[in-house]
């Protein structure tokens, strides 16, 4: 199942699924049912604007403030990641 | 040895060794203990938050049937208010909508639900347990209707094997995202059991035809996760991601174990968290030290490129088939005993089914 993910989707991490910091290791991680999934720093600034409420076009947005790069470019790896993540079963779409 | 002691990242709490069910393949201690011995609810509070100090990410509450615990709420509160994330492993038997909102309240995140069989004929006589397999479906509807993620663990075995396909729809209709399709570990209660429980070559080529299948089928919806089993494999599994390395185990009474058949090892003196923090157990301790990393290896494993891979199999099995511990697992087809494993095979083919039920007090006499 290919997750179809467009600049209205809004994602939110699935039920069960938990973005907490793992400090014995200097990092992030989101934990999941028997298994892990440890983000990049991209992907963890995308996973910190995962609320629940934002859209992708708005998590584009407030990335598009603080890295120099086209919006185009931005947009294309928040969707890519995001399906990524929703294929793990670790993203939810709304 | 290597300079710095990486954190585990599981803690395996087996609260108790009280069931309802009896299944022949448990994986507790054939001596198991009475609930006057058990850890009480502090002690576990403060394992629960060493643990998360130590850098344990995520807990496993086991047993035994850990829902026989009244405490079970109060030790998944301070599990999860460490920061840990909180699994129950449970068959489900005992579970109501109070109990489980309890739990739900106090922050538990994913249910492990197991089944023994699909026919409830079949199940119930496996589990020991008239009318186990009926409440299944009743806690799989409770847990899924409190919005928890579900992971459905059918451990399989000859009796139970063909009917893997009808495990992988009672799965669906559960409306479990995973599902873990368990052979059984031959050590223990299972190894008493092992001329009963075996499945021969053509059951498990059919079964893993039949996942490899399904996995296509069901991607996105199920989760299937599936290993081959020791005895018709060619290279052994990473049991416990190498000793010492990945997960501790305590045990009801509070020892401190390597993995939670460990109990059944010769020669150790495991370390009681009654008594000692779970940092100086881990790092300190020379129970978790013995066969930590590559330096205590026989040949072939020595010299072997997947030394570590799967850090020389099972120190339980090699136990169990040569009464060696640090042998090297004779489920690797480079062990001087791996055909003690074809034998076991063909001897289980002309076997009865039969069980020797788990019993607490009634330790029956060591098989292999």
């Amino acid at each position: 199942m290919t997750a179809d993910v467009t600049p209205d989707t809004v994602p939110r991490l699935a039920r069960g699924a938990r973005l907490r910091e793992d400090a014995a290791r200097g990092r992030w991680v989101v934990m999941a049912p028997e298994r892990m999934f440890v983000p990049d720093d991209t992907a963890l600034e995308v996973l910190r604007l995962m609320d629940g409420t934002r859209s992708i076009a708005a998590i584009v947005d407030d990335l598009i403030t603080r890295y120099e790069a086209p919006r185009e470019e931005i947009a294309a790896d928040v969707i890519g990641l995001v399906q990524d993540l929703a294929g793990r079963g670790l993203v939810s779409l709304t | 040895m290597n300079a710095a002691i990486e954190p585990p990242l599981g803690l395996l709490a087996e609260l108790t060794h009280r069931c309802p069910l009896r299944c022949p393949y448990c994986s507790n201690p054939l001596e198991l203990s009475r609930a006057s011995a058990e850890l009480d609810t502090a002690t576990w509070a403060r394992v629960m938050a060493e643990a998360a100090a130590l850098g344990v990410l995520q807990v496993h509450l086991s047993g035994g049937e850990p829902t026989v615990r009244r405490d079970l709420p109060d030790i998944v509160r301070a599990a999860s208010g460490a920061g840990l994330y909180t699994n129950l492993i449970t068959a489900g038997v005992l579970l109501d909508a109070p109990r489980l909102a309890a739990l739900v309240e106090a922050g538990l995140d994913h249910v492990q639900l197991s089944i023994q069989d699909t026919e409830a004929g079949s199940a119930d006589r496996i589990g020991g347990l008239a009318g186990g397999h009926a409440k299944k479906h009743g806690a799989a509807r409770l847990v899924r209707e409190a919005g928890l993620p579900l992971t459905l663990n059918a451990v399989v075995h000859r009796q139970n094997l063909d009917r893997l396909p009808e495990m992988i729809d009672l799965a669906l209709a559960f409306g479990a995202g995973r599902l873990e399709v368990a052979h059984v570990q031959y050590y223990g209660w299972a190894l008493v059991n092992r001329d009963a429980l075996l499945p021969t070559r053509a059951q498990l080529d059919a079964a893993t035809a039949t996942v490899e299948r399904a996995r296509a089928e069901l991607r996105g919806r199920l989760v299937i996760d599936y290993v081959v089993p020791d005895y018709h494999a060619k290279r052994p599994k990473s049991c416990m991601g190498g000793w010492g390395r990945r997960v501790m185990a305590v045990s009801p009474t509070g020892k401190a174990l390597p993995c939670h058949a460990a109990e059944g090892l010769p020669g150790f003196a495991f370390p009681n968290v009654r008594d000692t923090s779970l940092r100086d157990i881990w790092e300190r301790s020379e129970a978790f030290a013995r066969y930590r990393g590559t330096g205590w290896m026989p040949e072939p494993c020595q010299s072997c490129d997947r030394r570590e891979q799967d850090w020389g199999g099972c120190r339980c099995q090699a136990f169990a088939l040569t009464g060696d511990p640090a042998a090297t697992d004779p489920a690797c087809s480079l062990s001087p005993h791996h055909h003690l494993l074809d034998l076991a095979v063909q001897e289980a083919a002309a076997a009865t089914d039969a069980f020797t039920y788990r019993e607490i007090g009634r330790a029956p006499a060591e098989a292999g």
